[in-house]
């Protein structure tokens, strides 16, 4: 039997999070130090799995594990990553890595349950880029939103109880009817197995059953991704939430509905994804408003987490539109290439949205930390006091709006690209979100945090980053810019998926 | 023909609980104060012993008694929820008397005798012994609930139980009365044979009458709206270890006698009874999940809860197709009562455990009950998250195979109803949690926990966790339990 290191990856974070539950309470240091160390397996494992899937090739299921779980109803522990997925655990790893070490220096309270639900997080979204089977899909799904809940209702601002409930209702109310067309599809096929199901075609001839199916998938993962209107916990969550959650929330949880769109959405329901694309345009629709008013409500905050927050709704809506394009171009003569682009840029976006917010909220958290305000009019001129933090903040900031040569430019030039060759209308009303996007960057957080008069009085005490800070930035910082200079690899790998997506549609 | 040992073999569960029951009688009166410690244990041996018993009768198929009595699988498999749940509730009731009242053997045999009527139901196989022991069930549940004598509220909850059930029981005797007036047999298969030879002849409103007077009777068992009056009062009133019996063990003999008598003596009927079956299911979840976010006191909430879960079970049944999800549904109903068995009696171990060291059942008193004891903090939510029916917990695949056989029926209505109906569940366990993790303790004290009680939360913990993540041999044991 071969090495099953999915497997591996998927639960030595509860291992971990097990072997913190036994160590005594008092002893923090160690329990940080465990956590830590116990994260950096699934990392180094997640690279093996890159490596191995760059070697082999995107385009299929790598790694495959499947066991009888429950035979009696035909529910396996099925396992595997291709060229979309791979991508998605390692920047899972990277980024709670990196949560769980900003950690160490600034969660001082019930340290122990705190790493203990991190890690049941990690194992969470594990388990969601990794499942090839509905159900266990559905179980993970849940898992990681339990800890995030108790998370920001412990750790998490002044609001937290309003925020955590809110953002537990709101996913669970969309994965029970990601339930029900799960059971629905389970019946039309026979099975739980995601890629069989898939290539049978469900609810073939039952038009009214798979549009409802379809929307059953299409809320669950809408409200995760989240996409306007569904998008009003987002705010909440992640501005009650601690830094390192805000990080985990923006920077993997939204990917998890983005990736069931890709993974499930499109695969098993093409028709009537393609007809609420193009006949019926509702999706492309949410999307664009999605991009144009997550970015102008950006403008209105004057809470930076707030708005880095509303940011998040504004960039998800990209991935959104290139999904939407690639859902077009079904039954367009001459788009696959478009199409397999804008899938790409989607597909990308998720990751590069992933790091560059992670970063923009360990942003907010170094700041907060220091002033305890988040108030951008109470800011000013502190470019020349922090100019390390300055300098960071600025690349981070460039690569969100995209500007060439880092991680951001790529994917949505991308998204642009395929989206402007099959749904033009929708790319250009969506393209203004780049301008706004650039507005409320360069005006709201460079302008009023660094630029402009500097308040002595109040401000002259602040210090510039620490030592973990700069640890923690500087991965994401190499990141980006790795990224943007030389996205090749990644493209590839991507590339490699969605082509061998597109072509089974 | 069996010999007098063979059957003696045969009904070995039901003569050991007696036996225990009446030792532990005995040894009440006899063994004095300082030795009365003694008294839940040797109740444990004698259901160690009777479960023992059962499981050898697991292969058997036999009819006593003029077929009074039947052994079946199904029988075998209540014969185990039935120890199962006394036995946790039995390990969760040591110590809980200290200070309440000075009777504290008599318990432990009433108890044992409320075991053995679940045992009787399960393998009734005739009105007559379908009517006496539900009574037996039904007369140890008023006493055990009215035990604290010194507590009016125990008292009044007692007398109340007994007014409501006497009048369910008396309108389920008449409907019984009809069915053997409509068919000239008590005996189920016999109801079941001359009904289906009539069907098409003759009037359907003598049987149709009939069900509708069960179904009083049964529903008043499971807690079904609008016969579930009782269940608030009574949880609030009674010994919370019994509560929590009344919670699992009295509604799994309700449904264990539902299925029964609806599947073996009215399936030719099913048209008549699936309509208000599921009015019932409909009602009862509905009705559970709004009024039990009213609530102020645990114990009165999670009496709501029951009757919501209720309604949940029986989706299951209102899903019972022969042609189509027969022994499906009647399997998801079993495993949904064994994960249900094991989550319900955790909440309750909880709040048992609470209401030690805190003296009353408040849900405000659950305040930051995560800084005075985190496991009792962390058992609940994963009790709580398994009542809504979030993975990976055992409710939540009872609910799973319970949607499942609706969904195949293309009951999707149905479905979606249950579904709402978790989402609005979720807003009162959160009420509870949100106390229990998020707000500060009035009282910083920390909660200590009993030996057996720490036992009864690990069981109960591990089985939440375990009928979810090793479902597997579970659904087989439903499975191969669902034949009637």
């Amino acid at each position: 039997m071969e090495f099953p290191i999915l497997s591996v990856i998927l639960f030595i974070p509860l291992v971990g999070a097990l072997l913190v539950l036994l160590t005594p309470g008092k002893d923090e240091n160690a329990i940080r130090g465990l956590s830590i160390a116990v994260s950096l397996i699934p990392l180094a494992l997640c690279l093996v799995v890159w490596f191995g899937v760059t070697g082999m090739g995107g385009g299929a299921m790598r790694y495959v594990e499947e066991v009888p779980w429950i035979s009696a109803f035909n529910i396996w522990y099925r396992l595997g990553v291709d060229g979309i997925s791979a991508p998605l655990i390692l920047l899972t790893a990277f980024l709670t890595t990196l949560s769980l070490f900003y950690s160490a220096f600034t969660i001082k309270e019930r340290v122990k349950e705190y790493y203990v639900l991190f890690l049941l997080l990690e194992m969470g979204m594990f388990g969601v880029f990794l499942s090839l089977d509905f159900i266990l899909f559905y179980v993970f799904w849940e898992i990681g939103l339990v800890p995030m809940f108790l998370l920001i209702g412990v750790w998490g601002g002044k609001n937290r109880m309003y925020a955590a409930i809110k953002f537990f209702l709101y996913t669970l109310v969309g994965s029970v009817a990601m339930l029900l067309a799960i059971l629905a599809v389970y019946f039309d096929t026979g099975t739980f197995s995601i890629l069989e199901a898939a290539a049978m075609g469900p609810f073939a001839g039952n038009w009214a059953l798979a549009v409802l199916a379809f929307w059953g998938f299409f809320l669950g993962f809408a409200i995760k991704v989240p996409c306007f209107p569904f998008h009003t916990w987002l705010p909440d969550a992640h501005t009650e939430a601690p830094t390192a959650g805000s990080v985990i929330l923006a920077g993997v949880l939204l990917k998890l509905g983005a990736y069931g769109l890709i993974r499930i959405g499109l695969p098993l329901f093409p028709e009537p994804f393609h007809h609420f694309v193009v006949t019926v345009p509702i999706i492309p629709i949410l999307a664009v408003i999605s991009m144009v008013y997550g970015a102008l409500v950006c403008m209105a905050q004057w809470d930076l987490k707030r708005l880095i927050a509303y940011s998040s709704v504004s960039h998800m809506g990209f991935v959104l539109l290139g999904i939407s394009a690639a859902a077009a171009s079904l039954e367009m003569k001459g788009k696959a290439d478009s199409a397999a682009i804008a899938l790409n840029g989607a597909s990308m976006q998720m990751l590069t949205h992933g790091i560059i917010t992670g970063a923009l909220f360990f942003i907010v958290g170094i700041i907060y930390e220091r002033a305890h305000t988040r108030d951008l009019k109470e800011f000013g001129g502190l470019a020349t006091k922090l100019p390390y933090y300055y300098g960071i903040t600025l690349v981070t900031a460039f690569a969100s709006l995209g500007l060439p040569g880092l991680a951001g430019f790529w994917s949505e030039l991308f998204v642009f690209r395929g989206a402007l060759a099959i749904i033009p209308d929708f790319a250009i009303i969506g393209a203004l979100a780049i301008v706004f996007t650039a507005a409320y960057i360069l005006w709201k957080i460079v302008q009023y945090v660094f630029l402009g008069a500097f308040d002595e009085e109040r401000w002259g005490k602040l210090t510039d980053m620490e030592w973990w800070e700069k640890v923690t930035m500087w991965p994401l910082v190499v990141a980006m810019v790795g990224i943007g200079i030389y996205p090749t690899p990644l493209l590839n790998m991507l590339n490699s998926a969605t082509m061998a997506l597109l072509d089974k549609l | 023909m069996l010999i007098a040992s063979q059957i003696l073999g045969l009904i070995a569960p039901q003569w050991i609980l007696l036996v225990a029951a009446m030792l532990v009688l005995a040894l009440d009166l006899t063994l004095g104060e300082e030795r009365e410690g003694w008294l839940p244990y040797i109740a444990l041996l004698g259901l160690g012993a009777a479960l023992v018993a059962s499981l050898s009768l697991w292969n058997r198929q036999v009819a006593l008694f003029e077929g009074l009595f039947l052994i079946d699988r199904f029988a075998v498999f209540f014969q185990i929820i039935a120890v199962l749940a006394t036995g946790l509730v039995i390990l969760a009731s040591i110590g809980y008397f200290e200070g309440k009242t000075p009777y504290k053997g008599q318990f432990y045999a009433l108890l044992l005798v409320t075991a053995l009527a679940i045992t009787l139901l399960a393998s009734a196989a005739d009105l007559v012994m379908v009517f006496i022991s539900i009574e037996v069930l039904s007369v140890t549940s008023y006493t055990l609930t009215g035990y604290l004598i010194a507590d009016r509220k125990s008292t009044e909850a007692g007398l109340k139980f007994f007014l409501y059930g006497a009048a369910a029981s008396a309108i389920m005797l008449y409907g019984m009365t009809l069915l053997y007036g409509a068919t000239g047999s008590t005996n189920l298969a016999e109801i079941g044979r001359t009904l289906s030879l009539a069907s098409g002849e003759g009037s359907r409103w003598l049987p149709i009458a009939a069900i509708v007077m069960l179904l009083v009777g049964f529903g008043f068992k499971v807690s079904a709206a609008p016969f579930h009056q009782w269940a608030p009062d009574v949880y609030e009133g009674a010994p919370t270890p019994f509560a929590a019996f009344l919670s699992v063990g009295s509604k799994a003999a309700g449904f264990a006698i539902l299925l029964r008598v609806f599947l073996t003596a009215l399936p030719d009927f099913r048209v008549d009874w699936f309509a208000l079956v599921t009015t019932l299911s409909i009602a009862t979840m509905t009705l559970g999940n709004l009024i039990a976010i009213f609530q102020e006191n645990i114990k009165r909430m999670l009496a709501y809860s029951s009757i919501a879960q209720a309604g949940y079970i029986l989706i299951g049944l209102a899903c019972w197709d022969p042609q189509a999800t027969g022994r499906e549904s009647i399997s998801a109903i079993l495993f949904y009562l064994l994960a249900y068995l094991f989550t319900n009696l955790g909440a309750f171990t909880v709040v048992i455990a609470v209401e030690r060291a805190v003296g009353t059942n408040e849900i405000s008193d659950y305040a930051g009950l995560i800084r005075r004891n985190p496991w009792l903090a962390a058992a609940l939510f994963v009790f709580f998250l398994s009542l809504v029916g979030i993975p990976p917990t055992g409710v939540f695949v009872g609910k799973l195979l319970i949607f499942a056989a609706a969904v195949r029926l293309e009951y999707y209505a149905l479905v979606i109803v249950a579904l709402i109906n978790g989402v609005i569940s979720l807003y009162y366990y959160y009420g509870v949690l949100r106390r229990v993790f998020f707000l500060a303790p009035r009282d910083e004290a920390p909660i200590a926990v009993s030996t057996p009680l720490r036992v009864v939360l690990a069981v109960t913990l591990i089985m939440t966790l375990g009928t979810a993540i090793f479902a597997q041999p579970f659904i087989r044991l439903a499975l191969t339990s669902a034949v009637l």
